[in-house]
């Protein structure tokens, strides 16, 4: 399983362990690890389009498969409430070499972060608010663009 | 023709629905006729038409208002997305 969307949280050391298994090929795993910012937010709540965003996921990674020669990919996105310092995403890549895997891992979370359909509801102590989408996103979805 | 209408996050709750099923008249064939068509309605239905960076999707692809709308399909409107 490539993708998933889900309540759960997911163990890091697991999957990252997952990605190397079953090959002698992987040179190397690169990750991240989104969480949930702290500050004046009290909770995060994730929102999702079921059915179109495990698709949107799962097209984001065969495009970095097309653009880089991967061995692994999975692909984790929580939605529903979370906390301060809980996760919300993980991203992990496989490749022979590390620079496919850095590139492929930034290419995957800059176009989740645009193109995948996922909203978040900031609860503050003033109430609760949208989020609204950063043009510095648009910045970084930018640079792959052509590349 | 029948199409089923979704909506999400803030778009979702300023129209109190997640969305619903439409019987389109004859010449709303576009998802931007389709806006055009709810929005008409009035309040608060008219917040499509205002909405800024309103997105869409046909049948859980991205699409622009210029796309087709056919019978059967699913079309979804919702703000810019903000995941990751």
């Amino acid at each position: 399983m490539t993708v998933s969307v889900q309540e759960a949280d997911f163990a890091v050391g697991a999957e990252i362990e997952a990605l190397g298994a079953g090959t002698d090929n992987a040179g190397a795993v690169a990750s991240f690890v989104g969480m949930v910012r702290g500050g004046e937010i009290l909770a995060m709540t994730l929102e999702h389009y079921p059915g179109m965003t495990e698709k949107a996921l799962a097209e984001i990674v065969a495009e970095a498969r097309r653009r880089w020669a991967l061995l692994g990919v999975r692909v984790i996105h929580r939605v529903g409430r979370l906390l301060p310092g809980e996760r919300i995403v993980f991203v992990a890549v496989s490749s022979t070499h590390r620079h496919n895997a850095f590139a492929a891992c930034e290419f995957i979370m800059d176009y989740l972060k645009t193109q995948a359909p996922f909203w978040k509801r900031e609860d503050t102590a003033s109430g609760g608010r949208w989020v609204d989408a950063r043009e510095s996103d648009d910045a970084a979805l930018a640079r792959w663009r052509g590349a | 023709m029948m199409v089923k209408v979704l909506y999400f996050a803030g778009l979702r709750e300023a129209l109190a629905t997640s969305g619903e099923e439409i019987r389109l008249p004859a010449g709303v064939a576009s998802v931007a006729a389709l806006r055009d068509h709810v929005a008409a309605r009035g309040e608060p239905w008219a917040q499509l038409a205002r909405t800024r960076n309103l997105r869409c999707a046909v049948n859980h692809a991205m699409a622009g208002f210029d796309a087709a709308v056919r019978d059967g399909d699913e079309v979804a409107f919702f703000p810019p997305v903000t995941g990751g």
